[in-house]
């Protein structure tokens, strides 16, 4: 995280409370995008806390990245209900869209590509987030229409 | 224009009934209203048990009316027909339409949405739920109220264990039992948490619930409260669902400034405070001892039971752990009773269970029905039949974790017992109906990645167990089987279920054993290089990015 300050205003709105580790590294992955080994550090020495434990923590939840994520983040969801209606071929445009593998970030740095477990919109599906968004009833066109549309702004 | 289409069981036992007599009637009243132009009256098929004969359906509503006499005929008229009120006393009990057939569709009709018994649903969709006034006219906190002034805890505990609420995360453990074991510990601090994780793939019934009637929930948290003794709640809420934490904590602010939460209740000197305890993404935090770590801030792996948390829970105290759905049936059970609630559902699983329908049916969504309700019903009536050009294949039940069950199984009622007998589960009350160009290998392939994606390494069986199994699968896929393979994913799994550690390793192996069992045959093609539905690509992948391989691995 980029600016102690607000670092400091997380720490501070969960009153140094350790059982709210797991959400003080969760608002800090939100805001900066990714927690670095400076923010664990820091975040070990204000709740008293061993580094190790910080980073075992860190390290179990998929909302907290370890590494810098790109601009715009894509979740895709890859279970079974969204696979039935259709996800392969999501799947596949979305790779051939922005060019990247799942799990990459384009050179640019304006994608990440990644996929999440159920977000709880089944019945809509294939879905994906798409930053704080979610979308649903995707096929191959207006999944290029989401990539123009939210990609075209930056 | 036609907007209402009446049918009336014309069946040779309906007959014999009177059914010819309530039809005219039926007919004479609505001449009398001058509806006739505008409600078509006809025989339907036979339907639910004879006790039950004539019945009335009426559509588009599927409201569904019996035994019915011919002068109960003209209040049906006037009542349902003219003013626009179902006739609550004649409706035909929603359990003797189980084992029966429903009314099939009349031509034309598709597409419409049909009645359902709605207790946890009753008021999402019809309520605005930033705002507690709505609620509360809508009988909200009714029940707090009446338990906090005329019943002792020991009372509520004995209405929520005789009305035989089973838990309705998946489990089916009867809450009035649990509660209990919380009751009787000797320690004074206790606490209540509600498992808002939902994260089971396939299920959103409890977003449903707590995106559109945030208070029932805070309300049947506050009577589990009072009925086991504790002073404070907890949501634990899975971190992707920001609308729902929002409405929560808006709703908390709200019962607070209106005294119906907080401390000294309605004056009745019983305090409780809830508060929420937002998730980071983990599935096995669904599972309540990795619940209850993640709230303690720690990763979220579970603890070794015994104790249970009942014993040994939040912060080492007793502490009752009860899904969403389960804490929205307790309001309505305090206020109309125990008996009432037996008289929806079977009876050795009473009450409603929300389902989530999804896959190739064409409408797919969220419904509540009693429970006991058949799987073709679903499909047939809510759901409102297959996708054009599918016919059912199977279904999986209870989300990722559950059954994957063939269409032999279409006409057993689905409640825990029943199902449980026939070697399937109902779960989380997810369905997933897949049609004929589904393949049950690539279907669990996909299952598997997610088991093996989100076990957390804790336990050898899950950890190992579930990479196996995918590899397995994936190797099937790709027409690399070997002959020995079948007998190993039996193996493997049998194991896993018998010694992982928690209810993710212990379910995780469900659909490969429910698949081995009724789909052996299409299995076993794929070892000769065949794939029935026409799905895996029988060889392996080119070393290409965007390759099938990669996207199940």
């Amino acid at each position: 995280m980029p600016e102690g300050s607000a670092l400091n205003e997380i720490i501070q709105k969960y009153e140094g409370d350790r059982e709210a580790l797991v959400e003080i590294l969760r608002d800090v992955s939100q805001a900066a995008g990714y927690v670095t080994p400076e923010d664990m550090a820091t975040i070990a020495q204000r709740l008293g806390l061993p580094q190790s434990q910080v980073h075992s923590v860190a390290s179990f939840y998929s909302l907290i990245s370890l590494k810098p994520m790109g601009k715009h983040v894509i979740r895709f969801c890859q279970d079974a209900p969204c696979h039935v209606a259709g996800g392969r071929e999501i799947w596949e445009t979305l790779e051939q869209t922005l060019g990247i593998p799942f799990g990459a970030t384009t050179d640019d740095g304006q994608w990440t590509l990644l996929t999440t477990s159920c977000i709880g919109a089944c019945s809509v599906g294939p879905v994906m987030m798409v930053d704080d968004e979610v979308y649903g009833n995707l096929t191959p066109d207006r999944v290029r229409e989401i990539v123009a549309q939210v990609g075209g702004g930056a | 224009m036609i907007r209402a289409t009446i049918l009336v069981s014309g069946d040779p036992q309906s007959l014999g009934r009177g059914a010819e007599d309530v039809k005219l009637a039926i007919e004479a009243e609505l001449s009398f209203y001058g509806l006739e132009n505008e409600i078509e009256v006809g025989f339907g098929g036979g339907t639910t048990r004879a006790e039950m004969l004539p019945t009335v359906s009426i559509y588009p509503e599927g409201v569904i009316y019996g035994p019915v006499k011919p002068a109960d005929g003209a209040l049906i008229v006037e009542e349902h027909l003219y003013k626009g009120r179902v006739v609550e006393h004649l409706l035909t009990p929603p359990d003797a339409l189980v084992s029966g057939r429903m009314a099939s569709l009349p031509a034309g009709k598709e597409g419409k949405r049909y009645a359902e018994k709605r207790v946890v649903l009753r008021r999402v969709g019809v309520i605005d739920p930033n705002n507690i006034e709505d609620y509360v006219a809508h009988d909200g906190y009714f029940a707090l109220g009446q338990a906090l002034t005329t019943m002792t805890p020991a009372e509520v505990l004995n209405v929520v264990r005789e009305s035989g609420l089973q838990g309705r995360g998946g489990a089916g453990f009867p809450t009035g039992l649990k509660w209990s074991f919380v009751a009787s510990r000797p320690e004074e601090v206790r606490y209540v948490v509600c498992n808002a994780d939902e994260s089971e793939p396939g299920t959103f019934k409890d977003r449903m619930i707590l995106e559109g009637d945030p208070h029932a929930v805070l309300e049947g948290m506050a009577l589990a409260g009072y009925a086991v003794g504790a002073r404070e709640g907890w949501i634990y809420i899975r971190g992707e669902y920001v609308l729902s934490k929002e409405r929560l904590e808006q709703a908390i602010h709200q019962a607070e400034e209106l005294g119906v939460l907080g401390d000294d209740i309605m004056g009745s000197g019983f305090s409780f405070h809830i508060h929420v305890h937002a998730g980071a993404g983990a599935y096995v935090c669904g599972e309540e001892t990795a619940l209850l770590e993640s709230m303690e801030g720690k990763r979220g792996i579970p603890r070794i039971r015994p104790p249970y948390p009942t014993v040994y829970g939040y912060h080492g105290m007793p502490t009752v752990v009860n899904n969403v759905e389960t804490l929205a049936n307790v309001p309505p059970i305090i206020l109309n009773g125990a008996a009432w609630y037996h008289t929806l559902g079977t009876k050795r699983s009473p009450g409603t269970k929300v389902y989530t329908i999804m896959g190739d049916v064409q409408n797919t969504g969220l419904i509540e029905m009693p429970m006991g309700v058949t799987l073709r019903e679903v499909i047939e009536i809510y759901g409102g039949g297959m996708k054009e050009g599918k016919t059912f294949k199977c279904a999986q039940t209870g989300g990722s974790s559950g059954s994957i069950i063939p269409p032999d199984f279409l006409d057993t009622p689905m409640d825990y017992a029943s199902m449980a007998e026939k070697g399937g589960g109902l779960g989380s009350g997810a369905l997933l109906i897949c049609g004929q160009d589904t393949c049950i290998v690539d279907l669990a392939s996909v299952l598997l990645r997610f088991f093996k994606t989100e076990s957390c390494g804790k336990c050898t069986p899950c950890r190992i167990g579930t990479t196996r199994l995918l590899e397995t699968f994936d190797r099937l896929c790709m027409g690399q089987g070997k002959a020995e393979d079948l007998a190993a994913l039996e193996s493997v799994a049998q194991n896993m279920f018998k010694t992982s550690f928690c209810g993710l390793g212990q379910a995780a192996p469900t659909p490969v054993l429910t698949a081995l069992r009724f789909f052996h045959d299409e299995i076993a093609a794929h070892l000769d290089g065949h794939c029935p539905a026409g799905v895996c690509p029988m060889q392996a992948p080119p070393a290409a990015p965007t390759t099938r391989h990669k996207y199940i691995s």
